[in-house]
């Protein structure tokens, strides 16, 4: 009976959906739970570049470490629209960067 | 050299107890002196799944605080000369169970036995870590279901990273799958994980599957490790894990449905 429920109907059973759902939930679990430490120094340390030149507070970056296919990817993304250079540190930098 | 194996899950209700009872029995009728430790500090069980509840006087607590002395607080089993139970104390102190206490306990343990089988309380607290901390093998006991699947991944995890063999950069704990509670006929019918589904998700070698089997209540009820009944297929297949364990090649038994006869299926008892 199984067999031919199976056969006629395309929904996948209770149990492939618990597979589906477990791999997808493990994936993301595991990469996170193995994400060096590094992650937050590294931010620390580029607010600290960073706020030598421009204005700049904790919230206006963001360091993400993540999986695309099989290149792990770092992502920097650093807000500086509406910062204001700073005068006299360092040397100036054009606003575009 | 005496070898530790913590019995673990991270999800509570799996069957880590009547694991760490059969396993520790089982080993013990293949000829290795072996004690099962309870780590569950304030929910002492396994004295009750050993039926040996009436006679602990002294547990891991009063020899780690030096009260009383191992041989005072080990119980000899009346079934078997090889198999000892150390029970655990029902203080509510959560940190009781101190590291450095333990690891003289665990040494001075390892001068004596095979096999120190460590019943570990669920959760990944305190209890959990101290009882996988000393493991050189770990037996992850899982059900085939989707908490308990993950939950084991979990613990997996910690194991890799938060183990003494981790901590001192030495060979990692080897661990193995455990599947308990069965049921191959739901497993028919996709209604259950099947093994080799919970084998891929976790990609850890596969010690032994458990069936679902009533014997397993029968054997807690009357304090009777379930190796001890010939008659069971779940203390059966407890048997073929521990050979398993020891370096045995074995089939895997009761993983397909059993074949129900017709008078089993008109009066439809399981």
């Amino acid at each position: 009976m199984a067999f031919f429920r199976s056969f006629f109907r395309s929904r996948p059973t209770s149990a492939q959906v618990a597979k589906e759902r477990l791999k997808i939930v493990l994936a993301h679990e595991r990469a996170s739970s193995r994400a060096p430490d590094f992650v937050p120094i590294l931010q620390k340390e580029l607010l600290a570049v960073v706020g030598r030149y421009v204005e700049i507070s904790d919230d206006m970056i963001r360091v993400t470490l993540g999986n695309s296919g099989d290149t792990s990817l770092l992502e920097i993304n650093i807000e500086i629209e509406g910062g204001k250079l700073k005068t006299g540190g360092g040397q100036a930098l054009s606003p575009a960067v | 050299m005496a070898k530790v194996i913590v019995i673990t899950s991270g999800k509570g209700g799996v069957g880590k107890t009547t694991t760490s009872a059969a396993f520790a029995a089982g080993l013990a009728l293949r000829g290795h002196k072996t004690v099962v430790i309870d780590f569950d500090v304030g929910l002492r069980n396994l004295d009750l799944v050993m039926g040996c509840e009436r006679r602990v006087v002294f547990d891991f607590i009063n020899v780690i605080n030096g009260d009383a002395n191992l041989n005072q607080a080990l119980i000899k089993d009346k079934r078997h000369d090889n198999l000892f139970i150390f029970p655990t104390s029902q203080t509510r102190d959560k940190n009781a169970l101190k590291r450095e206490g333990v690891e003289r306990v665990m040494e001075e343990l390892k001068q004596q036995f095979d096999y120190i089988i460590c019943d570990s309380p669920a959760g990944i607290e305190h209890g959990a870590i101290t009882a996988l901390y000393f493991a050189d093998s770990a037996v992850i006991v899982t059900n085939p279901e989707v908490s308990s699947v993950r939950d084991s991944d979990r613990i997996i995890g910690i194991l890799a990273s938060k183990s003494r063999r981790a901590e001192r950069n030495e060979p990692a704990v080897d661990v193995h799958l455990l599947l308990t509670r069965y049921d191959p006929a739901r497993v028919a019918k996709g209604e259950m994980l099947a093994v080799e589904d919970v084998k891929e998700i976790l990609s850890i070698p596969l010690l032994g599957v458990i069936p679902e089997s009533e014997s397993v209540l029968r054997a807690s009820n009357t304090g009777t490790p379930v190796v001890f009944d010939e008659e069971s297929p779940a203390g059966r297949a407890y048997v073929d894990a521990v050979a398993r364990f020891l370096g045995e090649t074995r089939e895997m038994r009761f993983v397909k449905p059993e074949r129900r006869s017709f008078f089993r299926a008109l009066f439809g008892k399981a």
